[in-house]
């Protein structure tokens, strides 16, 4: 089985490979140009690009960590390997600064780097092909008025035949459709906004929609669940696991704030997202909660209803009085002592009040990564928000510790069927928390 | 009954296995280095070290303890024999009104624990988690400074006199 699984993988890879090189593997180079003069940029257009460019999350993945804004180098690791996000400074050798408008917005649309070579899907061109080309030009002007760095972008680490960029030919001939997302008129202009924005330069779905063998996304499991950066990506579709249905103005404080009473916070990889997010047009951010929140699906009175029971149901347990017989440390025992505090409801407001444990998005989620995140490192709440930080408790906490504890949340907190190997999952959590 | 492995001695306590330790520690034992500052793990005066790693005191049930080390800040040296960090802290007059020192303290023995040399960011990042309201933030890091250049050179402990003076 698992030969003809490996066969079946080898012969896909020549395929795609020979299919490829016959049809397409080089598009045409454009020609290398001077970096054109700041100043020559409309600031209006450079202001809208800054915005776009926010909403893209180009900083995010172009900037390594306490490195130059946008002049790339971040490792982004695949499951094909390591990719390293690109200098998109108009630097003339290291960056951008050689490329045309027309080159900008052919890699955008169509994946090719301006001599011609493929880019790899990492860089999510499948949702930036939706983009208009107003709006590309306008983050070309942005993207050109930055400070120029020379950083040159380290190698990818990918083994042979990934390494091939001729490969990516025939995975766009499988996988990529180019096109510019026209609205439905059926819909309402802020749906179309919010549509036009989580398919195009938004790229939700490149974190929130599962992926194939491939690294394609799964189409037909659109927002349906993903992974990003060794934490869960939730479904942003009838598939959420959200134990208290969102609402779309819900959805408009969280990426905005960060943060929204009873869901939580934005961690981990959102927390960048919802820090851009925070800063752009109000209007923009409305329309893709309410983009979202349709593809959520409406809030229903049985949706409730199964959240009001799930609650009700997840009342918390006191920790029994033999949970403290010695050398134990069981998980009522570390929740009452470490996590009650805060969470639990006094009727009280206080400065460093966390949401109940009922309502947690990470509690209730089919994959425990996220929760052993937030235990491990606490949470740094984004910049926008008035929740409290929590501390991390990587250093109080063994490994079987948190796993314990994580057991006793998931039982308690939540009607979800219990995690496994949760051991197993910390300790992978604390070593990828290690690296860079 | 848990006993608890603080500064190299067993101490067979009376409390409940969800007490924090921080109450333990002060109220049982004795020691009152830790601090009691906000008792929700936002301010850091509580810090002791776990495993030679700080943690926070007041959010740490000692039922997580078992079997563990615990440092707290009279582990490092007492007012006759101050230790290498306290008495950076001493040189550089870092205390203001002294409520955060304590755990200051603490947290900058569990980086140099891991790290003897930091380098000027890997101290602030790691500083961060305590809070210091009279905003003696400059002399702190100096004394953090001071402390790893202290054990950098030598690595032999100075009498206190010759550091404050250097």
């Amino acid at each position: 089985m698992r030969l003809r699984r490996a066969l079946l993988g080898v012969l896909s890879v020549v395929l795609l490979g020979a299919v490829g090189f016959i049809f397409f593997s080089r598009q045409p180079a454009l020609p290398a140009m001077q970096p054109p003069s700041a100043a020559g940029f409309d600031r209006a257009l450079v202001a809208k690009g800054a915005e776009l460019a926010l909403i893209g999350n180009c900083n995010v993945c172009h900037t390594k960590q306490d490195g130059a804004p946008y002049a790339g180098a971040r490792p982004l690791k695949t499951p094909f390997g390591t990719i390293y996000a690109t200098n998109i400074t108009p630097d003339a050798d290291t960056g951008i600064g050689s490329w045309s408008e027309t080159a900008f917005v052919r890699a955008m649309r169509e994946g090719v780097r301006r001599d011609g070579a493929h880019l790899y899907p990492a860089f999510p061109y499948d949702h930036f092909t939706k983009a208009s080309v107003d709006d590309l030009r306008a983050l070309y002007a942005f993207l050109m008025t930055r400070e120029p760095v020379r950083a040159e972008t380290p190698n990818n680490e990918l083994p042979f035949p990934w390494s091939e960029r001729a490969l990516i030919a025939g995975w766009k001939l499988l996988y990529f459709k180019a096109g510019e997302l026209k609205p439905d008129p059926t819909l309402s202009a802020e749906l179309n906004r919010g549509a036009y924005l989580v398919e195009g330069l938004a790229h939700c779905g490149a974190c929130h929609t599962p992926r194939n063998r491939l690294g394609a996304e799964a189409n037909d499991r659109y927002l349906g669940g993903g992974e990003i950066d060794g934490w869960h990506a939730p479904a942003l579709n009838a598939a959420s696991p959200a134990p208290v249905p969102w609402t779309s103005e819900q959805l408009f404080r969280y990426l905005r704030n960060g943060f929204v009473p009873p869901h939580g916070v934005a961690a981990g990889p959102m927390l960048p997202v919802a820090n851009n997010l925070g800063t752009v047009t109000e209007q923009d951010v409305k329309a893709i909660a309410a983009y979202i929140g349709a593809m959520l699906g409406p809030v229903t009175a049985s949706r409730r209803h199964a959240a009001g029971t799930s609650m009700a149901q997840a009342t918390p347990r006191p920790p029994s009085p033999d949970a403290g017989a010695p050398g134990s440390a069981d998980g009522a025992v570390i929740y009452a002592g470490a996590c009650a505090l805060c969470h639990e409801p006094t009727g009280q407001a206080f400065s460093a009040h966390g949401i109940p444990l009922t309502s947690s998005k990470v509690v209730a989620m089919p994959d425990a990564r996220n929760l052993t995140h937030v235990i491990l490192e606490g949470i740094d709440p984004p910049k926008a928000s008035p929740a409290a930080l929590m501390p991390g408790f990587g250093a109080a906490f063994t490994d079987r510790q948190i796993a314990a504890l994580m057991a006793y949340l998931r039982g308690t907190f939540s009607d979800q069927p219990a995690w496994s190997g949760l051991e197993d999952t910390v300790r992978e959590a604390r070593q990828s928390a290690r690296e860079p | 009954m848990l006993t608890l492995n603080i500064n190299g001695r067993p101490h067979p306590v009376e409390a409940e296995a969800v007490t924090p330790l921080l109450y333990v520690l002060r109220d049982e034992i004795g020691l009152n280095g830790a601090k009691f500052g906000c008792g929700l793990g936002q301010c850091g005066a509580c810090t002791v070290l776990l495993d030679d790693r700080p943690v926070l005191s007041c959010i740490t049930p000692i039922a997580v303890t078992q079997g563990r080390q615990i440092t707290t800040l009279e582990g490092l040296g007492g007012i006759d024999n101050p230790g290498p960090v306290q008495r950076a802290f001493i040189a550089e007059q870092a205390a203001q009104c002294g409520f955060c020192i304590a755990g200051m303290i603490m947290r900058a023995e569990g980086l140099l624990r891991r790290n003897s040399q930091p380098s000027d960011k890997e101290i602030r990042t790691h500083m961060s988690a305590n809070l210091c309201r009279c905003g003696t933030h400059m002399r702190i890091l100096a004394a953090v400074r001071r402390a790893a250049r202290a054990e950098r050179s030598a690595r032999v402990d100075a009498p206190p006199s010759q550091d404050a003076r250097r």
